[in-house]
């Protein structure tokens, strides 16, 4: 009979390997010179982080609305941050110098490009037609009890075209069945811009007609000659090109009963957006068309965009800039004039399309050959199979450096400044040299630099999320 | 030389030369292809064949004669390329499936896209083919997710999609296992029986021993000889294609 055989009890682990000791012991006290290291660190950490909180909260100036509110401080205790500061310029650090009474209409221009980019920039969140829906009608009516009826029918507008235009693409689809009606599409395009302006001429003195009638014939022919055309294509349609268009007419004004605010008005936080968003909307594309003609086989267009980029790449922003508000209107005839800000747009979103090119061109390598083989041999042509085979894919895999990009041109919005433009930094240095609240340097930077940081940082994660999104579907 | 059915031919080829900077790939080549003939291209490698079907589709152009496929003569009108390629199907030894998308957005897209088809019309067609080739349940899964076999049975079945009249095959099975290679051999099989005019460049001399009407044995450029299975197999006219068949067939 053969002897019982009994397993060994299970002893408790050592206390050096599990629990808050093992995790200790191996990442903080691993040897004597990493411990050196941890207790060097934890010094510098209680040196440094509680002055730090101190000054900016627990000995802060939170209550009041004059500077007397940070003096008041006893003698001898060294006083904190003065955000009072902050809070009594909060408006001129997010508006700049945009008249008081008008600063509703910054705040419904940024309201509706949120309520518009959200959709797109969460597809997951809003895969659904109803949330989508939802979105657009909770929008509209904060709109309307926040400004008015007429507000909200601007929103209205823009936040339920793209689901009507579905409808209506899948309807004239039906109506044409296969067959292409060159001729009668493009007369209604022409038809429905003339009647827009007309009806802009007759009731609203001709205001705006010029850019509104281009924007109805664009519609039109994008409406009669693509036909399947989603929703969230349709939205980046209407991004592009009507919501500009509301947020130039709204934030100017001087156009149906709005006062003229000029940009020289403009500043603060919403400054710094309107370029940065301005920029990356129109960057990337330009970018895109550049990075293909660089990489095209036409002599002419292969020469010219490599002349620009390397161009661009050879000059700094300032003295693109500079170019853009003091040489580019000597080269104008007399009477011609454009906006300073207009010009610091262009100079920005040619300077960043150069840099993204390069960008999108290292993904336009790494796409395979077979990609274009595969594609021509199916019977497609260049820009159908650019936007929806090569793009798609070349796009994804350079996510990274597009996000350095677009990071690096938010922050360079501050070298507006050169051309006397007052960004949130630029406002921020205007403040400190108000005589009535002399000495609060610190707080000004670094209230600006805590924005630039969110901002940032919610783009970066963004870009971290894209990447994650596409990378799981890919295997 | 015309073997299999009456007719004129889908694919007319005449004295077409092609060179590659100073080396001369293809010469002097003259190959017809009826409706409904299976070809088999066999040859060394670097003998020319896969740029030879390359030149039909106009992946390569060539410098010296004439290519007619179904009635339109290939010449640089972008129209006349794009009308060619709409009817002529090609398989990659890579199947070059597009990866950021799933199988059922490959056979999809271009339907939609390329030949105008409403989307839900395309997609019964696209689940139509998957059943043909016997993956219907991959409809979802994404390139990255199949395995070689199954990624080229959906290239097949994207190729179908476009409803081609020709489907030339380039080296289908070479990047393959040999258990995947039977069951993307069997679809061509299957395809053949169908009446699928087909060209292809393989080794796969079983497949050309049982499905092919006719192969062409390639080298240095030119067509050694072409003649029909039987006949090519059992009692080959040149020495070089004899010493060909005995390499590949010796092991």
């Amino acid at each position: 009979m053969a002897e019982e055989w009994k397993a060994k009890p299970a002893l408790p682990a050592p206390i050096l390997e599990t629990g808050i000791g093992g995790w200790l012991a191996r990442n903080l006290f691993s040897s004597p010179g990493n411990s050196c290291l941890t207790l060097l660190g934890l010094a510098l950490l209680y040196w440094s982080v509680p002055p730090v909180l101190h000054w900016a909260v627990f000995a802060a100036n939170w209550l009041g609305d004059t500077r007397s509110a940070c003096d008041a401080g006893l003698p001898g205790v060294k006083s904190g941050a003065c955000w009072v500061f902050i809070k009594v310029r909060l408006g001129v650090f997010i508006y700049g110098f945009y008249p008081e009474a008008e600063r509703w209409r910054v705040d419904f221009t940024f309201l509706l490009l949120a309520a518009n980019l959200f959709p797109l920039l969460a597809p997951l969140l809003f895969r659904s037609l109803g949330r989508q829906l939802l979105l657009a009608l909770v929008t509209v009516f904060a709109v309307l009890f926040l400004y008015g009826a007429v507000p909200a029918g601007v929103a209205l507008v823009l936040l339920f075209l793209p689901v009507l235009l579905v409808w209506l693409s899948q309807r004239v689809a039906e109506f044409a069945g296969g067959g292409t009606f060159l001729l009668p599409a493009l007369a209604s395009c022409f038809l429905g811009a003339l009647a827009a302006g007309l009806f802009l001429k007759l009731f609203f003195a001709g205001e705006a007609m010029v850019p509104i009638s281009l924007f109805v014939a664009l519609l039109l022919a994008l409406l009669l000659f693509t036909r399947r055309l989603g929703v969230t294509a349709w939205r980046w349609f209407l991004l592009a090109t009507l919501y500009p268009l509301i947020a130039w007419l709204a934030l100017l004004g001087g156009a149906f009963s709005l006062p003229l605010v000029e940009t020289h008005f403009w500043g603060g936080l919403s400054l710094t957006l309107v370029v940065a968003g301005c920029g990356m909307l129109t960057a990337l594309p330009i970018g895109v068309l550049l990075a293909l003609g660089r990489r095209s086989q036409l002599p002419v267009i292969n020469t010219l965009c490599v002349s620009f980029i390397e161009f661009v790449r050879g000059v700094p922003l300032v003295s693109v800039l500079f170019m853009a508000s003091v040489m580019f209107p000597l080269l104008l005839p007399e009477n011609v004039n454009f906006d300073k800000l207009l010009r610091a747009l262009v100079g920005i979103a040619f300077f960043y399309a150069a840099y993204m090119a390069e960008v999108i061109r290292g993904g336009l390598q790494a796409i395979p050959r077979g990609q274009y083989e595969a594609a021509e041999a199916l019977g497609w042509t260049y820009w159908k199979m650019m936007g929806l085979i090569i793009l798609p894919q070349a796009l994804r895999l350079v996510i990274p450096g597009l996000a350095n990009n677009f990071l690096s041109l938010l922050k360079d919005t501050t070298l507006v400044a050169v051309i006397g433009l007052l960004d949130l930094l630029g406002i921020a240095k205007a403040a400190m040299a108000d005589v009535q609240w002399l000495g609060f340097t610190r707080e000004a930077y670094l209230f600006a630099g805590l924005v630039f940081w969110v901002f940032c940082f919610a783009i970066s994660r963004y870009s971290v999320y894209l990447e994650k999104k596409y990378h799981t579907s890919y295997q | 030389m015309n073997s299999a059915a009456g007719g004129e031919p889908i694919i007319d080829i005449v004295g077409v030369n092609k060179w590659f900077g100073d080396f001369h790939v293809l010469k002097d080549i003259n190959l017809q292809v009826a409706r409904g003939e299976k070809l088999v291209i066999c040859g060394p490698s670097g003998s020319g064949k896969s740029t030879l079907i390359r030149c039909i589709n106009r992946l390569e152009i060539h410098q010296k004669g004439r290519i007619t496929v179904d009635g339109i003569e290939l010449s640089n009108d972008v129209k006349r390329i794009d009308q060619v390629r709409r009817e002529v199907g090609m398989l990659f030894q890579n199947f070059n499936l597009f990866p950021h998308m799933t199988v059922l957005e490959n056979l999809t897209l271009s339907p939609v896209w390329i030949r105008k088809m409403p989307l839900h019309a395309a997609r019964k067609l696209a689940f139509q083919y998957l059943e043909r080739v016997k993956i219907p349940e991959l409809a979802d899964k994404y390139p990255g997710q199949c395995s070689g076999g199954q990624q080229q049975r959906v290239a097949i079945a994207r190729c179908l999609c476009m409803n081609p009249k020709v489907m030339l095959f380039d080296e289908p099975t070479s990047a393959l296992d040999p258990e995947m290679i039977k069951e993307v051999l069997d679809v061509m099989v299957d395809l053949a029986n169908s009446g699928m005019t087909m060209l292809c460049v393989t080794h796969e001399m079983g497949f050309a021993r049982t499905v092919a009407d006719r192969v062409v044995f390639m080298d240095a450029g030119e067509i050694v000889e072409e003649n029909d299975p039987e006949t090519f197999f059992n009692h080959p006219r040149f020495d070089r294609t004899q010493l060909f068949l005995s390499q590949i067939i010796s092991h």
